[in-house]
């Protein structure tokens, strides 16, 4: 078990170590690719094995939990390293027409396989502390990314996303640091069971806040999530895109994952809090889109009012609210991640980001404006894409809860969301260039590389759309995985008395 | 600015600086010490002989990019804890062999996968600190 579980780590490691020791030769981007196929294969060897075991553990170096390094997974965390693993390699093989030989030279392809692993890491801890760790791991190796480079507006929006993140790592440690004296433990099962034990039932409260805002940065909820659209338009746009696919949702599996295991004692307070920062999230994310006038920088504005769907699942804490939570971060990973994709492409084609200078992209490249509209509608909930299921769940728990204002709010996100990208339709893709140029992809140097990855995504999209039940079925399962934490207790400390 | 007190004082104190930092490194199992704080040490070394020699023989003195002795150092503890498979353990289980030890008495002298791992360790510390002083020494 303790190998299926670590591999996935082990692998980007260890092909980050080649790659960077192979950087000045053209075999490290080939490293980086084969680094991720057999990094995506690892992830599919674990999810089989949860989905036939529900919920596995392994001790790290034999010793056994609580004390010893505990890595698990269930189904929530299983599917998230696949996801993750996905995303590596459609992203690694982008990265072969995107990324120019000074950033190789400088150590891309490393620093890439490290994020990997970091983001890996932490859907894998099974403690706080290596939770800690791992958001470490994650956070050098994306401030390394965020500059590589060195271009002025790179530094500047790579000094944002530093300081708040430190910012938020700081709550966070203070808050493992409370919980420990608290409770003697952070093995995340341990804890499960001795906070609920704890007489000062305030002052878990009072951590959980701390954990709340700590993660809320990460997730870039209102009004945490200033660093995001400051620093995400900057780096190149394979490193952007990672960032828009998995760096949040690692601060929203976070969120879910410690306030259904561990905060569950006043949701009340806590998730009544969560139910308020989901619905301002999604609308400041979509207005702040509607005024923006960059590709990437309305992408990033819609990450922020995205992430507000999901905390509005974990918020609601219903069964189907999970569901819906689960499903979102499956599709949105896919979804955002092309987009940026596309994004690159776009620039590449036409010279810039930016929505008055460029256009001409549906008369000269079709493909590619085919292949937006796919994640572009499916972000917006067009049925039959992923993200048209991934709202109707949502909308419907909240209306089971008689929450009328809140799902009129996701609906109201839904069609704004619509707005923005008819928005990037119209500027980006039909009006023509206002320099008359032809962007045709026939012209477009290592297009290969460039179109496979995000055909591929968008193929996934339209198949979690076209074919949604094994995939609502998986959510319902980690849901109520998630709702009822005993087998992932049991597993990991044995048998409870 | 070259002062040749400085460099005479550096010579000696790189010297016994880089074995301090390799006893601190070998003592680290069971005492205080091991590879996180022996890499200190001995990037302590150079970043003297740094200063008062100039970053240009300082490189030339540690022979390798201090970069890729960190990405060594990394494959280092990897392969340390990736060893484990040949014996069937979880990934990071400490193996031990003790030389001229007669049937598992454990008296012989312990060679083990950790002090790979310390190694490893040892060598992440130096190439990463050194990368930034002299990057920072560069630039000044």
């Amino acid at each position: 078990m303790s190998w299926v579980l670590s591999l996935p780590l082990i692998i980007p490691f260890a092909t980050a170590v080649f790659a960077f020791l192979l950087r000045n030769s053209p075999l490290g981007r080939w490293t980086s690719l084969v680094g991720s196929s057999v990094g995506l294969v690892a992830s599919i060897a674990l999810m089989s094995t949860v989905l036939h075991h529900q919920v596995i553990t392994g001790q790290m170096g034999n010793w056994p939990a609580p004390f010893g390094i505990t890595l698990v997974a269930d189904l929530l965390s299983a599917v998230m390293v696949l996801i993750t693993a996905i995303t590596g390699i459609a992203v690694a093989i982008y990265a072969l027409g995107d990324i120019d030989e000074t950033r190789e030279r400088l150590g891309y392809h490393a620093l890439f396989q490290v994020l990997i692993a970091g983001v890996t890491g932490a859907f894998l801890t099974g403690d706080l502390f290596n939770l800690y760790v791992w958001f470490e791991v994650m956070l050098i190796a994306s401030f390394g990314l965020l500059v590589l480079g060195g271009s002025r507006e790179q530094i500047d929006g790579g000094v944002k996303y530093v300081t708040l993140n430190l910012i938020s790592t700081i709550m966070f440690l203070t808050g493992i640091g409370l919980i420990y004296g608290l409770t003697g433990t952070l093995n995340l099962a341990d804890l499960s069971g001795k906070l609920d034990a704890v007489e000062n039932q305030g002052l878990v409260t009072v951590i959980a806040m701390l954990f709340m805002v700590a993660f809320g940065v990460k997730a870039a909820v209102f009004p945490l999530f200033f660093w995001l659209p400051a620093s995400y338009h900057t780096p190149s746009f394979a490193v952007s895109a990672v960032f828009a696919g998995l760096l949040t949702k690692v601060g929203v599996y976070a969120l879910i994952r410690t306030f259904t295991l561990l905060f569950d004692g006043d949701v009340g307070l806590t998730h009544t809090i969560l139910l308020w920062v989901a619905g301002f999230t999604m609308v400041t994310g979509v207005l702040g889109a509607a005024v923006q006038n960059d590709f990437r920088k309305i992408l990033s504005f819609h990450i922020v009012s995205q992430i507000g769907y999901m905390i509005m699942g974990l918020a609601l804490l219903t069964p189907l609210a999970l569901l819906g939570a689960v499903f979102y971060l499956l599709h949105h990973i896919i979804v955002k991640a092309n987009l940026f994709l596309i994004a690159g492409v776009a620039k590449q084609l036409t010279g810039s980001t930016e929505l008055a200078k460029i256009g001409g992209l549906y008369r000269s490249s079709p493909l590619l404006a085919a292949l937006f509209l796919i994640p572009a509608f499916s972000l917006a909930g067009f049925p039959p894409l992923s993200g048209f299921w991934a709202k109707y769940i949502l909308v419907k728990a909240s209306l089971d809860e008689e929450l009328w204002f809140l799902a009129f709010v996701a609906l109201a996100v839904g069609l704004m969301t619509i707005f923005s990208m008819t928005k990037i339709w119209a500027e980006v893709f039909w009006k023509a260039h206002p320099d008359g140029r032809q962007p045709a992809l026939s012209g477009l140097v290592g297009r290969t590389s460039l179109i496979v990855p995000i055909a591929g995504l968008a193929l996934m999209t339209m198949v979690v759309g076209l074919m949604p039940e094994p995939f609502v079925t998986f959510a319902e399962q980690s849901a109520a995985q998630l709702l009822d934490p005993t087998p992932y207790i049991t597993t990991v400390l044995g048998p409870q008395p | 600015m070259k002062s040749i007190i400085l460099i005479v004082g550096a010579r000696l104190q790189v010297a016994l600086l880089l074995i301090f930092s390799l006893y601190m490194l070998l003592r680290g199992h069971n005492d205080p010490g091991g590879g996180f704080i022996g890499g200190l040490i001995a990037a302590i070394g150079f970043t003297i002989y740094a200063i008062a020699c100039g970053t240009v023989s300082a490189r030339e003195a540690l022979r390798f990019e201090p970069a890729s002795i960190a990405a060594v150092g990394l494959g280092c503890s990897l392969l340390a804890g990736a060893m484990a498979i040949i014996w069937g353990d979880a990934p990071f289980t400490g193996q031990w062999l003790f030389i001229g030890a007669e049937d598992g008495d454990k008296k012989g002298l312990p060679i083990s996968s950790i002090l790979l791992f310390d190694l490893g360790v040892y060598l992440v510390v130096l190439g990463a600190v050194l990368s930034i002083v002299f990057a920072l020494e560069e630039n000044i």
